[in-house]
């Protein structure tokens, strides 16, 4: 009787577990380590853009001189952002979708250029205005959906069954 | 004769092999390194278990990340060979949008991901948005 008692209370609590999977949804936390992904690698390139164009032109014959510009402060900052745009996106890929994050971080391209409108006085033509429409419309539709395939990771099972027979237990 | 879209006046054939090579290339790349941090499991627990280091030797134990570092590698150099014979208004935008769609396809056949109808329409709008925003 406790056996079947037990059973029950597995499969019902597995029924829970695999309906709050398939409609995986994100933490604050997870949601700010995305946004980092969409504005680290942007502004990073244009760090390195800004800090390249200051520098004489370099020849494939001095290679050296390579080496000097990554002490250049630009360059430098540029870098610290393309290794944060790197470690929160593969912190993003091990828990979330390759097909969701990258639609979901392309937002990053709308935050530049808003920045270059409104901060910079740059001039946005119809085209861009009309892309920045396209991708926060694909953006807010994406992040509706659920951000996880569930699948049989071997990582995923071993501390749920821990925690489930812990509390069968009890 | 076919118009030249920026090509830069290389054969229109070529330009669309230089994307298309870009795009595979780093499409390689994400797919393998998704699979590789899907392996090793979600690196906030990690990090909260083993610390940052730990975190950091999970990740640079996995030998399908350096695969997939491999190519994305190989993708850059491959937008650098692209962006020498093309026109950037070109070769920019339409290797990024042109990813999201591989992505979206080869993370469906590979990685097995549920790319439901949502996620495909998200990947078209994205893909268009950045090529207009971009052009």
């Amino acid at each position: 009787m406790e056996q079947r008692r037990i059973c029950f209370w597995h499969s019902r609590r597995n029924r829970t577990r695999s309906y709050q999977l398939t409609t995986h949804r994100l933490k604050p936390s997870q949601y700010a380590i995305l946004a980092l992904v969409g504005i680290c690698a942007p502004l990073g390139d244009s760090f390195l853009a800004r800090g390249m164009k200051q520098l004489p032109s370099i020849s494939l014959d001095h290679p050296l001189v390579l080496v000097a510009a990554v002490f250049h402060p630009w360059i430098a900052a540029g870098i610290v952002m393309l290794i944060c745009f790197f470690a929160c996106y593969l912190t993003a890929l091990s828990w979330a979708d390759l097909t969701y994050v990258l639609p979901t971080t392309a937002f990053g391209y709308v935050i530049i250029a808003l920045i270059g409108r409104f901060w910079l006085n740059e001039q946005i033509s119809v085209y861009r205005w009309a892309g920045i429409l396209l991708i926060t419309v694909g953006v807010g539709f994406v992040s509706q959906g659920p951000s996880l395939t569930e699948k049989d990771l071997p990582w995923k099972d071993a501390p749920e069954t821990t925690s489930e027979a812990s509390e069968a237990h009890s | 004769m076919m118009p030249a879209l920026g090509t830069g006046g290389v054969n229109p054939w070529l330009a669309a092999a230089m994307i298309g090579g870009v795009a595979i290339t780093s499409t390689i790349g994400e797919v393998c390194t998704a699979a590789a941090m899907k392996s090793i499991g979600d690196l906030d627990e990690i990090r909260a278990r083993s610390g940052l280091k730990g975190a950091i030797v999970a990740v640079l134990t996995c030998p399908m990340f350096f695969v997939g570092v491999g190519f994305l590698a190989i993708a850059f150099f491959a937008l650098l060979l692209a962006l020498n014979h093309l026109n950037l208004s070109l070769a920019g935008p339409a290797s990024a949008s042109l990813t999201l769609v591989t992505n979206a396809i080869a993370g469906k056949i590979f990685l097995k991901e549920n790319v439901d109808r949502r996620r495909w329409i998200s990947a078209c709008l994205v893909c268009v948005g950045v090529y207009l925003l971009a052009h």
